[in-house]
This record gives C-alpha cells, structure tokens and sequence, in this order.
C-alpha cells in the first residue's frame, strides 16, 4: 500500500513537472490537422516526378531543381530539409502509387509533382484528400486548375497553364509561319488531348482551318497509316503535342510519308529532351516545338545554372527544372510562414493554415518570374517560347508577347 | 421449326444479336467509306504495304509461340521478352558501336549481319537458359503451372535487362543504304519495309524446309504428335524441346532486328505488346499450325493499317487510329466465332485439348 501511493505521487508530480517545463502547450486548431517537428528532426519534403522509363529526363531535370532549392535554403527555421521521392511515372497508375505512398507518411508536409498530367490527376485527388498539398512544376493540362474538372483545393502549380501554350502556338503558326490548314495528333492523354484541342480552337479562330483530328494509343509504334491519312487530307502543318517515343515515331515515319514531305511539323514541352533528339535522329531537324521560356536573365537564374553545373556537371536536360525549383521554394516560403515554434524548436504547421498561405502566394520572385496564385492554383507567370530544333539543339526562335 | 426457336436459350440468341451487330457495322462502315472515298488507289495500297511489313513482324514473332505450343501445349508467355533481349543487347553492344565507325556506313551489309548473328544468340540463349531453369522442372506439373511461371519469366527478363541498360529509350542507328524507296509501278515502297517483307518470307521458307524437311524438324513433329510414342522411337524428347525453344528464339531475334530497322527505337518493354499480338495472331491463324502463325501475323497487321480507315471512318467515328487495337481484337473474336480453331487450325484431339 506505501509503495503504491509512493509510485502515484511521483508520477503526479513527474506529470507536473513536465508540464511545466513545456511552456504553453501548443494546442492545434487547424481544420485539417497539424504537422509537428521535434527539435533535432527535419523537416520533411516529398516529391513524386517521373525518374524511369521514355520519359526519365524530365522527371530527373525536375528531381533537379528540388534538390537544388533544398540545398539553397539549407535549414528551414533551423530545422534541416529533407526530401523523399518516388517515381511517378508518366501515368495515372503511377501518379496514384507514388502519391498513395508518400502521403501515408504523416510527417510530409507537402509534396512537389507530377510531371506529367495523367499522374497529376489521380495525384491531386489523393494528396488533397491525405491533407496534403501538391505542387507541380510541369503538369500543364487545364482541366487540374479547372473547378468544374479536376480541380482539388491542395492543388497548385508553378508552370504555365496549356490554355496559354496552346493559344501561343497557333498564334506563332498562323502568324509567324503564314499557315493556313494544320493537324493535330494527340495520344489520349490529358496533356495532349487537352493541348491539341486549345490549339485547334485557337488556330480556327484566327481564321484557319483544321483539317483533321487524329489519335493514336501510348506504345503505338507504326505510324505510318495514320500519317498517311493525314496526307490525304492536306495539311501545312501537323501539331503532335505528345511524348518522347511516340513523338520520336512520328517525326521519323512523316518524312516517309508521300504527301507530308514538306509539311511542318511541331510539338510541345513533352518533347524537350535529348533523349527526343536520339528517338527522332536526323529527322528532328527542322520541327518547332513550344514551351516555356528558359532565358532567365535573373541573377537566381544565372546561379541557378552554375550551380546546375557544378552539382551535376552538365545543363539542364528538360524544361522544367526552374518550375521546380520555384514550387519548392513557394512551399517552404509558406511553411517558413504559418509555422509556429516553441522555445525548445519544436515546429507546428497547421496543414489549412500551410494551403491558405500557398494559395495567398503573391509576387514570389522565382527563377522563372513573379509568381502569384490565382484561387485555383495557377501560379505562373508564363512566357511561351517556340524553338526550332536545329542541328539537334533546341533554338529559340519566336517567344509569345 | 417451332421446336428449334422453343430450344434456343436466351444467350445464344445474345450472342448471335452480338454477331449479327458487329457484322453489319463493319459491313456499314466498309460501304460508307467506299461510297464517300476520300483516298486514292495509291493511299490503299500504302495501307497494304504498311500492313504487310507490320505483319511480318508479328508473323516471326507468333511463329515461336505456335511452335511452342505444338511441341509441349504451353504458351509462352515470355517470348516477346526473348525478341526483345537479343535486339538490346545487340543494339547496345554492337550497333550503337559500330555507328560510330566508319564500317557502319561502307559495309552496310556485314554490319547488319553481325547484328542479326547477335541479336539471334541472345535471343536463343536467353530462350534456352528459360526453358532449362524455369520450364523444364515443371514439365510433368499440371498445364496451368508452366503458364503462370512463364509470365513470371517474362517479367524477369524485362526487368533484367531494364536494370542492365538502363529504363529509357536507346536509338537504333539509321542504315544510309535503307533511305529512300523502292518504286514499283507508280507504288512507292520503302526499302526498309522491302527488306523486312523479303527477310521475313526467307525465313518462313527456311523455317518450312527445316520442319518439313529434315531429320530434327521430324524429330519435332513426332514429340508434337505423342510425346511418350516419340521417345520410345528413340528421339530424345528433351533435345527436341530445347531445339523448339531455340529455333522460336532464333526467329524472334531476327525479328528484334526487322523490328529495330522499321522503328528504330530499342527499350526495355518493347517485347509486351508485340508479343501479345503476336500470340492473337497465332490464335487467329490457329495455334500450332506455322502456315497459320504466319498467316494470322499478316491479317492482323493488315487488320489494323486499312481497318480504321475502312470500316470505322464510314462510321463517321472520329480518330479512328486509336481504336487500331480494338479492331484487332474483334477480327479474332470474329474469327473465332466462326472458326474456334483459327483460320488453319486443326480440331484438337482429345488429348491435345
């Protein structure tokens, strides 16, 4: 009996003194949760980019500009950065794993990803359902910022919206080029489908004329009937805003094609790559492909770069390694913003209170411009440029006003 | 009469409703598409040629599985993976190579033959290794067991060699020779295509004589006839299969090249979908027949070059070219509901079955 009151009385009083020791407790009152960091632990970042597979060099060139925001910032209210990837793929099945995986792990504060828009719609549902949020450097398919399509409320990114690509490329192909009937070709994905359809709007509000739609499945490899139905119906100009293997067959098998020996053919940022460069050879040369402006004549753009170099000892590969590195630093800008520390360095970041705050983002001055959040989630400030592959480099030629 | 409609069940009547529907709408869209001709004999025949080298391919590749299945009732799932290991590996190691020198380019023809010798061995011998360590010790296991493990196989083989060389795509170097086409009666025909048709019929000739005409390829029909029977005639049954593997093999790696010569791209999953359409066309065909393989190969790949423009544009169906796949399948099915055994297939025997 001694013993047992002795024992009640020292953990009272072990109770009382450590209560007392913590200082004011911090008590959550976020809608959605809160995130809490103790002192020595780090503050964790997850990203979910597409690192295997045809597409590998825009995911590892995104993968790149995480890595390079995490090191620029070094400690984020003295607590260290650390990342967490997965491979996202370029499909709705592997969006859906990798976010599925990253957002069972409760001491992710957000995520930076997808590349691709496929994985970006299953992506954007299952990190806004998790409390999450997701921001992607390179998904560009309007329905992920559209209420009424995908839409999510813990969805942003930091690359152009395709209504904009779109618009700039026909404009460039009306205007620029003097073309009066074009093509497109899209390969059921939400990115292409989506983007060649902006395009053809635009193109026939000018004043041109389409002259078919075609489309053609992931993994297709013989081109050729369908090219050849295109010839039929006359083209100046085929758009096939498509990806790298895909895109590599097309551009091959067109110059084959009786009919489309001088017709122009043109792509999008889905085709930035060396790797295009090695599928399609020779034949690359000549075609226009659109995306967004790299000529970033900041001083963060000019480091950026050298930085780039001396970490990985080449440039950039793809195109979307300042998105990337931009959407970082909004999300630790945010988090640097609603967190609250204790005396002892513990972080709390209220996972609404984190949202709001990236959602409120306004003249963010990143690599690739000023960045400012409209309500669902579109925060670039976009400037389209078109290339011209030429000698196997990407050259700019026209960029979009 | 009246018993007959009393006897029919309902789904039979589903199904010959189904039948009926998908034969008028092809029926209906072949007939628009004529009536409102948008495309000239020339572009029809383009369709043909396209259709014949694509069907080439499967036919090589389709001849493995038909052969496969004669000699031991599997099917071999991981056979697209042997088409694929022998053109890699040769790509890599030999092509990409070579490209760079100037032999590529002056001996146009050697440098292609090294490859295909290349491309062959892989192929036969990751063929032969799968047989002896995964198919093999479960030669005397029920029918369902050799099936699950050869797609085990086949995704081991592709995540092998996705870890060997990597998970992007590697480029086939183009041949300078190949450029250009050959103009036949106002026809324009690709000298890459001309190549992949000519090396195809060469090899489904050679492919005939050997099975047909020598002392193995009898060897061959007899354990396909009754395994135990060919044994006690002396043949050694093992031997045989091995050599089976190995010829399937053989002909999926000059595939690889045929394949790589056509598209030029070279990666570590392009053995799937080949593969799977090359075992619908030896089902078409009729499995275990190789004037059917290759047979079935060439309606498959015509199917799918004429196919959208012929039967769905009349329907007015908007992009039809993604719907290629669709149609091969429905051809199968259409075949197969008229011909369960595929178009030269033989009614299966009690035992075979």
């Amino acid at each position: 009996m001694k013993k047992i009151s002795a024992l009640i009385i020292v953990s009272i009083l072990a109770v009382m003194l450590l209560t007392a020791c913590g200082g004011p407790q911090f008590e959550c009152e976020d809608a959605i949760g809160c995130v809490d960091i103790a002192p020595e632990d780090p503050v964790r970042i997850g990203w979910a980019l597409v690192i295997s597979g045809p597409n590998e060099t825009l995911g590892v060139d995104s993968q790149r500009g995480v890595e390079i925001a995490a090191e620029d910032k070094g400690k984020v209210l003295d607590h260290a950065i650390e990342l967490v990837g997965e491979d996202s793929l370029c499909s709705a099945e592997g969006g859906q794993t990798a976010v599925t995986k990253l957002t069972s792990d409760p001491s992710l504060i957000g995520i930076v990803g997808t590349n691709c828009s496929s994985a970006g719609e299953p992506a954007s549902k299952i990190a806004s359902d998790a409390g999450m949020v997701l921001i992607s450097p390179s998904n560009t398919a309007p329905s992920l910022t559209n209420p009424d399509k995908t839409w999510n409320p813990g969805y942003l990114r930091s690359c152009h919206n395709d209504n904009i690509q779109g618009a700039a490329m026909a404009n460039f192909a009306y205007n620029e080029l003097g073309v009066r009937k074009a093509a497109t070709i899209h390969d059921g994905s939400p990115y292409a489908d989506q983007l060649q359809q902006v395009f053809a709007d635009k193109f026939v509000e000018l004043g041109g004329e389409i002259t078919t739609q075609e489309a053609i499945n992931t993994g297709d490899t013989d081109m050729r009937p369908v090219l050849t139905k295109i010839a039929v119906t006359g083209p100046e100009l085929i758009y096939y805003p498509i990806f790298i293997a895909e895109g590599g067959h097309i551009t091959v098998q067109a110059k084959e094609i009786s009919g489309l020996e001088d017709t122009i053919l043109s792509g999008a940022d889905g085709m930035i790559s060396p790797d295009f460069i090695a599928a399609a050879g020779d034949e690359a040369n000549g075609m226009y492909i659109s995306g967004p402006d790299l000529a970033f004549d900041n001083p963060l753009g000019q480091a950026f770069l050298q930085k780039h170099r001396t970490k990985y000892g080449e440039d950039p590969l793809s195109a979307f390694h300042a998105h990337a590195y931009d959407a970082t630093m909004m999300l630790i800008a945010a988090i640097e913003k609603v967190a609250v520390q204790d005396e002892d360095g513990t972080l709390h970041i209220g996972r609404q209170a984190l949202r709001d705050a990236l959602y409120a983002t306004k003249d963010h001055e990143g690599i690739t411009g000023t960045l400012t959040c409209n309500q669902y989630g579109d925060c670039a400030d976009p400037l389209i440029t078109v290339n011209q592959i030429q000698e196997g480099e990407y050259v700019p030629v026209w960029t979009a006003d | 009469m009246r018993e007959r409609l009393q006897n029919l069940d309902p789904l039979s009547v589903v199904l010959w409703l189904l039948r009926a529907a998908i034969l008028g709408a092809v029926l209906w869209g072949t007939v628009a598409t004529i009536l409102n001709n948008p495309y000239s004999a020339e572009n029809w025949l383009d369709f043909l040629v396209f259709g014949v080298a694509q069907g080439s391919l499967y036919a090589l590749i389709a001849l493995g599985y038909t052969l496969v299945y004669g000699v031991l009732f599997m099917i071999n799932f991981a056979h697209g993976e042997f088409f694929m290991s022998g053109i890699f590996t040769a790509t890599v190691f030999v092509a990409i190579p070579l490209s760079e020198t100037a032999f590529w380019d002056s001996h146009p023809v050697l440098s292609l033959l090294v490859v295909a010798l290349v491309a062959m061995a892989t192929s036969v011998g990751i063929a032969v290794l799968t047989e002896r360590v995964a198919y093999r010790p479960l030669r005397h296991a029920p029918r369902l067991v050799p099936l699950i493990t050869a797609i085990g196989a086949s995704f081991f083989w592709q995540y092998f060699f996705r870890g060997l060389y990597g998970s992007g795509i590697t480029a086939f170097p183009p041949v300078e020779m190949l450029k250009g086409s050959l103009i036949v009666g106002g026809l324009e025909i690709l000298w890459t295509q001309v190549v992949v048709i000519v090396a195809s019929v060469l090899l489904l000739i050679g492919l005939y004589i050997f099975v047909m005409r020598t002392k193995t390829g009898k060897a061959m029909r007899a354990v396909a006839e009754d395994k135990q029977v060919a044994a006690l005639m002396g043949i050694d049954v093992d031997r045989v299969i091995v050599i089976t593997f190995a010829t399937g093999a053989a002909l999926a790696g000059a595939a690889g090249l045929l394949y790589a010569l056509l598209f030029r791209q070279v990666h570590f999953f392009m053995g799937f979908f080949p593969g799977i359409k090359a075992f619908t066309a030896a089902v078409l065909g009729g499995i275990g027949s190789v004037p059917g393989a290759a047979l079935g190969g060439l309606f498959l790949g015509m199917f799918e070059s004429i196919g959208p423009s012929l039967f769905l544009e009349g329907l007015g169906i908007p992009a039809a070219y993604q719907l290629k796949d669709v149609i091969a399948f429905t051809m199968l099915v259409l075949v197969l509901i008229v011909r369960p055994q595929g178009i030269l297939g033989e009614r299966l025997a009690e035992k075979k079955a």
